[in-house]
């Protein structure tokens, strides 16, 4: 070793301080960390395709599920999904925005930026927060059958959805909600539907304009049975569902339910940590920490993890709404 | 840090003046994009949604591609994938795009036989 001839390149290679790949540490890892949490969400996508091409001919229509707008009655499929997705893609400008003005050290843009960025980004989970319930509440209730599968009704008429409140009978029933607060021991029964079975059957029986809708697609849209084969099939039915929960759902397929608590869940998880992280930054900014640093550079790091939340969205929205 | 940022896209038929103007820009074409989507989604054209290219709708080929072409500018303008090395941003992009392809390819041969065994097969499930 001692014959080693040390030249100037040589001492900068073994000298420490490297960046590999031009990327500095922190950035890399970063780097690292999105592309294996990007195979995750893949896993889970992947799952969801593999779960949809094995029930291909049932699966629920994404258009018919989220139709709902907050303070507007009425069905408005996908605007509401299209305007969370634009909210996301604003809150990556003013991201980007934020790491260019940390660039030229320009500390008031910054704090300005991110602001907006966590404003965008609480206006996303909110949401989600809203669509998830509006999701669990569901809409018009259906039958589940003896093989689970989902029996809905639609007006002969007009072939518009029927809610069971727009056709169910009243029939006195001596079956009540068991609470917490009339048991011996603390635990409550499970809560009654709105109405029973036996309501939602009769309800049927004595309107002749209800017809069943089965989970069957054909053409892109689901059978509709006629007036013989709806009374008939009525034989089949189990109980009443009403939303959507891991266990029953409303929509159709038990698994389009809880992918969809999954991988949205999973992703406002991350849109909820992202904001954290984001006030953290935030904070820091304002007190200077990366003035005295003499760089932004993690701005730029929560940055690359905030434009990937975002990527991960759209390709949600993709699979889960529009294909 | 310290390097320059590429303000051409498009494959440099697009230049822009500052990164700021660059940013707007990706914005304004990812917007369209998204309405373009959108709007397809609930329009659903009958020529699209009935002709099928590889077992898939042609309809639901433009929503991948064009997703697709959403996450590119995301991750090259956004994440400034543009600006960094090219063994960098190589081994970020090709790592995944090879073992998704790879897990998508089997999962989804793989769901299609089982539900030819649904389908074809001795297995009564809806009733």
């Amino acid at each position: 070793m001692d014959s080693t001839v040390t030249t100037d390149t040589e001492e900068n290679v073994w000298g420490g301080g490297n960046q590999p790949l031009g990327a500095s540490y922190g950035k890399m890892m970063m780097w690292f960390f999105i592309v294996s949490d990007a195979l995750t969400f893949s896993g889970f996508l992947a799952a969801y395709g593999f779960s949809r091409f094995k029930f291909i001919e049932t699966w629920p229509i994404a258009d018919e599920v989220f139709t709902h707008v907050p303070f507007f009655h009425g069905n408005y499929p996908m605007y509401y999904v299209a305007f969370m997705t634009f909210v996301l893609i604003m809150s990556s400008v003013t991201m980007v925005l934020a790491v260019d003005a940390g660039h030229k050290l320009q500390k008031t843009k910054v704090i300005w930026y991110m602001f907006l960025t966590i404003i965008g980004g609480a206006i996303f989970v909110g949401s989600q927060a809203w669509e998830w319930a509006t999701f669990i509440k569901g809409d018009y209730g259906a039958l589940e059958t003896k093989g689970g599968r989902i029996l809905q009704f639609v007006s002969a008429d007009s072939g518009e959805r029927l809610a069971l409140r727009d056709f169910s009978e009243t029939i006195p029933d001596d079956r009540v909600d068991h609470e917490k607060k009339n048991g011996v021991w603390y635990y409550q029964g499970e809560s009654l539907p709105s109405y029973s079975l036996n309501e939602v059957l009769e309800g049927v029986k004595s309107n002749s304009n209800v017809l069943i809708r089965t989970e069957y697609l054909k053409d892109g849209h689901k059978t509709v049975l006629t007036r013989e084969e709806t009374l008939e099939k009525l034989n089949d039915a189990s109980m009443v569902v009403e939303g959507a929960n891991l266990v029953q759902n409303e929509y159709g397929s038990r698994l389009f339910a809880d992918f969809f608590f999954f991988i949205t869940g999973f992703h406002g998880f991350h849109v909820f940590s992202g904001v954290v992280i984001n006030c953290i930054i935030f904070f820091n900014v304002i007190l200077g920490t990366y003035e005295r640093r003499g760089h932004y550079e993690m701005v730029e790091k929560v940055g690359l993890y905030w434009h990937f939340v975002d990527l991960v969205w759209v390709f949600v929205f993709t699979f889960f709404y529009l294909v | 840090m310290a390097h320059e940022h590429k303000l051409a896209i498009f494959r440099g038929r697009l230049k822009f003046k500052s990164n700021i103007q660059k940013i707007w820009g990706v914005l304004i074409f990812l917007t369209l994009i998204t309405i373009v989507e959108v709007v397809l989604g609930i329009v659903k054209p009958t020529s699209l949604t009935h002709s099928y290219f590889l077992g898939m709708k042609v309809l639901n080929w433009i929503f991948i591609i064009l997703t697709v072409v959403k996450a590119y500018y995301i991750a090259w303008d956004f994440m400034h994938l543009r600006d960094e090395n090219s063994s960098l941003r190589r081994s970020i992009v090709w790592t995944p795009i090879f073992l998704v392809a790879y897990l998508i390819f089997i999962l989804l041969f793989e769901a299609d036989y089982i539900y030819q065994v649904y389908r074809d097969g001795f297995v009564t499930w809806n009733f």
